[in-house]
């Protein structure tokens, strides 16, 4: 854990909360953007080139700009002057994420004991092994993402066409 | 085969690209400053007011009539009548401008001052390069900037300046000879002619005044 | 003498980092590598615009800016001097800090794609093992910065342009990438020093680029329309289609900012232009063995110029398309072709050596092109065009 961990992770954790707390929504999506491309560098900290290059490659050159898009595609940007920037449930969303962190957080813990105490040794992954490893040890939970994805995009395919339809018929 | 459009089309414009270095067709621009392509003859840009002989103050056509200046659309002309007189082409005393200017930056090249001016006055130049820094004094022309020659004017428009000094001449050997016929008249016999001639002479005159003031009314 | 040419600049390099301690050399390297970058593609960006407007002067029978300078070679100084002295101007109800933010962006990131191209022998920046996904991540970070661009300015232009920018950047993101993938997976590598290295080899004095097989002669046609797409470059600048939408998202930009938006668009150029070369035409290696002895470096700058002319080229030829032709062409024809791509460079790589594979391949390959193009086109009816409001 060096200086530049400590940077990286203030970035990251500043992105998130401008996300959080921020009233203009596109500068959510914005400081959303810093969030991801704090992970990024973190990833790229920890010798992760791929992992660190696919998260700029898909969550700040992709997502980020689907959530600005659909934020300027449905409603006005700015939330409204009177109430704060939390919505009324803010307290159950606290448990949520509290809960989703405590568990996340436990999984690490008991995952590999003693990681946070001595030094990272593990070997820097290349790209050509984890190429291997995609097309070999885990090529099953490859292929049911990619099933799950070509379903989510025929079923976006069908929902942007049935809508047009209606319309032609209505 | 798609994608053939594409091609054909880069062929036409790489033949364009080299064509334009080996013929002169194909590159038409002319590099303005340095070669210039010839004016029409009736090309027109801004008046000038003509003047005979040498000295452009003693041959200045002008007799200050003003209806060019009640003419102008846009009202761009300024004439002040002079309190003297002097002889105009065919000797006759006239007035002439004490002053005459036009505005530059307000006329429109419409040469209608040119085409009510009874007098062959003013007539339109072709000089086009009439920017300035100067943008008070430098676009408001005076009397003295304005006079152009008559040999000016027949090297700019040769056509309409021959037809023009035939007239003026017709107009002027015209009067001669009335003048010579009066006299030979007042030497002979009561003078008959000249009343019955000059109420028809005088109404062209007068005529455009009405719509001048009809112009300004408005 | 000629190898010393060759490296030269990797000489003059270590010779200037030599003057400093030792701690401090690798530093120093690598800043003077990023100073490199810095000078040398401005520089062919300053050549490619007066270049690029010499060139469709003469396409449309013009002689373009030749008043500045001999021939107008020194056009691109006053421009920048004219860009520099004009007035910045923010919009009164512009967002200002991401108005700001939005052409810095893209400039930064546009310089970070250059780090990983290999300009020459030995003459990389950063070499890494997962170069080509960097340069992809780098290229998908720019539409965000157009987006900043056109959103902070409260023009519903700069808006309409950026929407149509991101769109038409994320369509064409995808057949640039699977026509790149195609070489990944016959390298083996995610690197582009090796990339090259591997077409880096002759046989009987011919190179073996990956342009000369059927495959790869596709995935390059693939790239190049993805790759005008992706820099928003005529016959698809539909983002700043004048005409309709003033200058797109940057239409509230002007001084120093629009030149850096100017900038950003054409390094974009050069740089899709210089992987371009490195994953098709061989990056820094000579196209005959023959002519080994000319410096790598100005082998890949000779060909990253020669597509530059491809470029200008195209634009003076074809027209703009429209949005709706735009994305179609992108996700019904681009996106199939590459990946029935994918799959012709597999039946190569399994088909062993000989004149057969070169067969098959070539064979799938023009038979689908030609019928995807008569299926394509089978509605259309091309002829002298007939106004109807003229009549």
């Amino acid at each position: 854990m060096g200086f530049p961990f400590w940077i990286l992770a203030a970035l990251t954790v500043a992105g998130a909360l401008a996300a959080v707390l921020l009233r203009n929504l596109v500068h959510c999506a914005l400081a959303l953007t810093v969030a991801f491309a704090g992970l990024a560098l973190l990833f790229l900290n920890l010798d992760a080139q791929f992992a660190g290059f696919a998260q700029i490659l898909v969550y700040i050159g992709a997502v980020a700009i689907l959530v600005v898009f659909a934020i300027l595609l449905t409603r006005s940007t700015e939330t409204p002057k009177d109430g704060g920037v939390f919505s009324r449930t803010w307290f159950v969303g606290l448990v949520i994420s509290a809960g989703a962190f405590a568990v996340l957080g436990w999984a690490l813990l008991q995952s590999q004991p003693g990681l946070s105490l001595g030094p990272a040794t593990a070997p820097a992954a290349t790209v050509q092994q984890i190429g291997t490893a995609l097309m070999g040890r885990y090529v099953l939970a490859l292929e049911i993402v990619a099933l799950l994805l070509t379903a989510a995009l025929i079923g976006a395919v069908i929902v942007a066409r049935h809508e047009r339809e209606g319309t032609k018929e209505g | 085969m798609l994608g053939e459009g594409i091609l054909k089309g880069l062929a036409e414009t790489a033949r364009n690209f080299a064509g334009s270095f080996v013929s002169k067709e194909r590159l038409t621009t002319v590099e303005y400053p340095e070669e210039r392509s010839p004016l029409p003859e009736a090309s027109r840009v801004f008046p000038f007011l003509l003047y005979d002989g040498t000295d452009w103050e003693a041959g200045m056509r002008c007799v200050a009539c003003q209806i060019c200046e009640k003419e102008c659309p846009p009202k761009c002309i300024y004439i002040e009548k002079s309190k003297d007189k002097k002889p105009d082409y065919v000797g006759k005393p006239q007035i002439y401008p004490a002053r005459f200017e036009i505005d530059v930056s307000v006329c429109m090249s419409c040469q209608i001052c040119v085409e009510v001016c009874p007098f062959e006055a003013i007539k339109m130049d072709t000089d086009f390069e009439l920017s300035t820094d100067d943008r008070f004094g430098g676009l408001l022309y005076d009397r003295k900037q304005l006079a152009r020659s008559n040999e000016y004017y027949h090297s700019i428009h040769p056509t309409e300046a021959a037809e023009v000094d035939a007239r003026l001449a017709e107009e002027k050997a015209k009067v001669e000879a009335k003048a010579k016929a009066a006299a030979a008249a007042k030497a002979a016999a009561p003078p008959a002619t000249p009343a019955a001639t000059t109420p028809a002479a005088a109404a062209p005159v007068s005529k455009p005044a009405p719509n001048a003031t009809e112009a300004e009314s408005k | 003498m000629l190898e010393k040419a060759d490296q030269i600049f990797i000489l003059l390099r270590n010779w200037l980092v030599g003057f400093l301690p030792a701690g401090w050399q690798t530093a120093a390297g690598v800043v003077l590598g990023v100073i490199g970058i810095v000078a040398v593609f401005p520089g062919l960006f300053a050549i490619t615009t007066v270049l690029e407007r010499k060139g469709l002067g003469r396409i449309q029978n013009r002689l373009g800016p030749n008043r500045v300078g001999p021939f107008g070679i020194l056009q691109p100084i006053a421009d920048a001097i004219k860009s520099l002295t004009k007035e910045d101007i923010v919009p009164r109800d512009a967002d200002a800090v991401v108005h700001f933010l939005a052409p810095v962006f893209l400039v930064v990131v546009v310089f970070m794609g250059f780090a990983v191209l290999p300009v020459g022998r030995n003459m990389v920046l950063v070499d890494m093992d997962a170069s080509l996904l960097f340069y992809f991540a780098m290229g998908a970070s720019t539409e965000v910065s157009i987006f900043m661009a056109g959103w902070s300015s409260r023009n519903k232009y700069s808006l309409l342009g950026a929407m149509r920018a991101v769109a038409q950047m994320i369509s064409y993101e995808v057949p640039l990438l699977m026509s790149s993938v195609v070489i990944v997976m016959m390298t083996g590598s995610l690197s582009l020093v090796k990339i090259v290295e591997a077409q880096n080899q002759y046989s009987y004095g011919l190179p073996h680029w990956y342009i000369f097989t059927p495959w790869g002669f596709a995935a390059f046609v693939m790239y190049a329309i993805a790759g005008t797409a992706e820099t928003n470059r005529s016959p698809f600048d539909l983002p700043e289609g004048e005409s309709e939408l003033v200058a797109g998202y940057f239409t509230e930009y002007s001084g120093f900012k629009f030149a850096l938006f100017f900038l950003g668009e054409y390094l974009g150029m050069l740089s899709i232009s210089g992987l371009g070369a490195t994953l098709f035409l061989g990056g820094w290696s000579a196209p005959l063995a023959v002519l080994n002895w000319v410096p790598s470096w100005i082998w890949f700058f000779a060909k990253v110029m020669l597509s530059i002319v491809v470029f200008i080229w195209v634009r003076g030829t074809l027209p703009r398309l429209r949005q709706d032709q735009l994305m179609n062409f992108a996700w019904k024809f681009v996106l199939p072709m590459t990946l029935l791509d994918l799959v012709v460079a597999a039946v190569w790589r399994f088909m062993g050596d000989g004149l057969l594979r070169w067969f098959v391949c070539s064979a799938i390959l023009i038979g689908v092109y030609v019928a995807a193009g008569r299926w394509g086109m089978r509605s259309k009816h091309f002829g002298p065009r007939s106004y109807r409001y003229a009549e």
